[in-house]
């Protein structure tokens, strides 16, 4: 993916850490990966347990875009934020869902990748805490927009300290996990 | 938001804050709104680290008296807010601008009137930085696009309103204030300070309003040796009342015009993106500005000749650098998230031109999007 501005939205339910996987996905590829990322969100009325929606725009270039029009890709962490987010998606966006929460998906031409992010954070880490954690890693791998690594980094940064080895290997899972999909 | 590095990923709100610091502003006297509370979230983290002073207060009428309080006695000041805060606020402004004490009031701007669109986009308030307080009267209005802009211009807020003795308005908006981007902050070497000017006669020879020759006069520290009198009424050069001498309410009023008139190349700030040969000029600022810079950029790709004409200072306005820009064009086109506020300023700078003046204009709590403006300018080619 090169040479273009990619429009990434993340969404879930309010609780879910969404706004912060916004926030870690910008610095991650604006301050690790030597690219560009601008990153708002929205600041609707919504409450713990709301949809809750994070917005990125990545790219190589300077950015000049401060709203996001198309989704190239998109998250959902719960069918609520699924169906209230996915409209304007991209015909050929990539859509990454959690099956546990998202069960409804009407076909079309988007690509879907059903990754279990809540099971994984529950099972495999054993808290289910770091589900924004999960789901960050997972999107890396399946739009490749931004590094491993450079990921890493900015969650290490931005973590309480002492909480660092389990969001990174939450990270690391999610991303191991979707790898098998793409 | 990580204090000790250079490189972050801010929100415009979070740099704006930083720029107050930075600048020197040590008394931030806040109500909280949205979508301005961040700054005073900064604010109120990284004031007291630095023996600074913050003050949550009871509504926007006394954080701002409280501001206004703060610079007379000596520091640099500033409150944040958004329209309906702002509205409160319009009375003490008026009173700063007439006794002549800097500070900095930053509207991030919400959609109006009254509470209207609490969490979005809005330029709705750019009259109201005019004229929402009554009176005839100067003001200084400045208007960020980026998150690092939000540094600069509060920065330059700062020093303006120190500089010439007046209160400076930030005019952010909703995207602005909450989106994020890099930022490279300035080190302190890279930031130019300016303080105010102290009176350099002794205390008992002080006239606080005494004009030097600059319209500018020197400012003492209330509570400190030298000791004066401020009235919100017409005043005289020891700083009492004067309300029924026309000769000093003429000399006063055209004093507080003459420090911003006459300073007009200290004051306008426009930046130009490919409008030398531009045929279409944009006049935009804030938010709006990005977008249009993006449908610049489109249009040149298809070989249509548009710029953007950006303002950096909104008011005083700056007619003459437009006109100048504008002259050679065929068409200019002014993109506002609000019902056409500045037409009548952008007809005023090119009266008797050839250039065709037209409006996108759209206020309903949405960015104006770079396609917005992009298929207005194909509609004019």
């Amino acid at each position: 993916m090169n040479n273009k501005e990619y429009q990434v939205r993340l969404s879930g339910f309010g609780g879910q850490g969404i706004i912060l996987a916004g926030i870690i996905l910008g610095e991650a590829v604006s301050l690790y990966d030597g690219r560009f990322a601008v990153q708002f969100q929205s600041y609707g009325p919504e409450a713990r347990g709301g949809a809750s929606r994070a917005e990125v725009v990545i790219s190589d270039e300077d950015i000049d875009l401060l709203e996001l029009i198309e989704p190239d890709v998109f998250l959902a962490l719960s069918q609520q934020a699924y169906n209230k987010y996915v409209g304007d998606a991209n015909e050929n966006a990539l859509v990454i869902i959690d099956p546990d929460y998202v069960t409804e998906v009407p076909p079309s031409s988007r690509k879907v990748f059903p990754v279990p992010i809540s099971k994984i954070a529950r099972e495999e880490i054993g808290k289910s805490i770091v589900i924004n954690m999960v789901a960050l890693g997972a999107l890396a791998s399946v739009s490749g927009l931004v590094g491993i690594d450079a990921l890493k980094k900015a969650v290490a940064a931005r973590v309480p300290a002492g909480t660092e080895e389990i969001n990174l290997k939450a990270v690391q899972a999610g991303y191991d996990n979707a790898r098998e999909m793409v | 938001m990580n204090s000790g590095n250079n490189v972050q990923f801010l929100q415009g709100n979070e740099a704006c804050a930083l720029g107050a610091i930075a600048a020197g502003v040590r008394f931030f006297g806040g109500y909280p709104i949205t979508p301005a509370t961040e700054i005073a979230e900064v604010m109120a983290r990284e004031l007291p680290k630095i023996g600074g002073v913050f003050v949550q207060f009871e509504d926007e009428i006394a954080s701002i008296g409280a501001v206004i309080g703060a610079s007379v006695a000596g520091t640099k000041a500033m409150t944040a807010t958004s329209g309906p805060g702002f509205s409160l606020k319009q009375e003490n402004l008026g009173y700063a601008i007439h006794v002549q004490i800097p500070c900095v009031v930053v509207n991030v701007m919400r959609g109006g009137p009254s509470t209207g669109l609490p969490t979005l986009p809005s330029q709705s308030d750019v009259m109201q930085a005019r004229w929402g307080t009554h009176g005839d009267h100067p003001i200084i209005a400045l208007s960020p696009y980026s998150v690092r802009e939000c540094f600069d211009l509060t920065v330059r807020a700062v020093n303006l309103s120190e500089r010439f003795r007046i209160p400076v308005i930030l005019l952010s908006d909703a995207i602005i204030g909450h989106v994020r981007e890099r930022i490279v902050l300035p080190s302190r070497e890279e930031l130019t300070l300016v303080e105010r000017k102290k009176p350099t006669v002794a205390p008992e020879d002080y006239k606080p309003f005494e004009d030097d020759g600059t319209d500018i006069p020197p400012m003492a520290n209330l509570g400190e040796e030298y000791i004066f009198h401020i009235t919100s009424n017409n005043y005289d050069d020891e700083g009492f009342p004067a309300t029924n001498d026309h000769d000093i309410a003429d000399r006063r009023i055209k004093s507080l015009y003459n420090k911003i008139e006459r300073n007009r190349a200290e004051i306008d700030d426009v930046d130009l993106f490919m409008a030398d040969d531009a045929e279409i000029i944009i006049v935009a600022y804030g938010s709006t500005a990005r977008s249009a810079r993006r449908a610049v950029m489109m249009a040149r790709q298809e070989g249509i000749k548009a710029g953007l004409f950006r303002l950096k200072t909104i008011w005083p306005f700056p007619y003459d650098h437009l006109r100048t820009a504008a002259e050679p064009a065929k068409d200019v086109l002014l993109v506002e998230m609000n019902m056409s506020q500045l037409d009548s300023e952008i007809k005023s700078a090119t009266h008797g031109l050839q250039t065709r003046i037209h409006g996108l204009h759209q206020s309903n709590g949405m960015l104006i999007t770079p396609d917005q403006i992009y298929d207005r300018i194909k509609g004019l080619v």
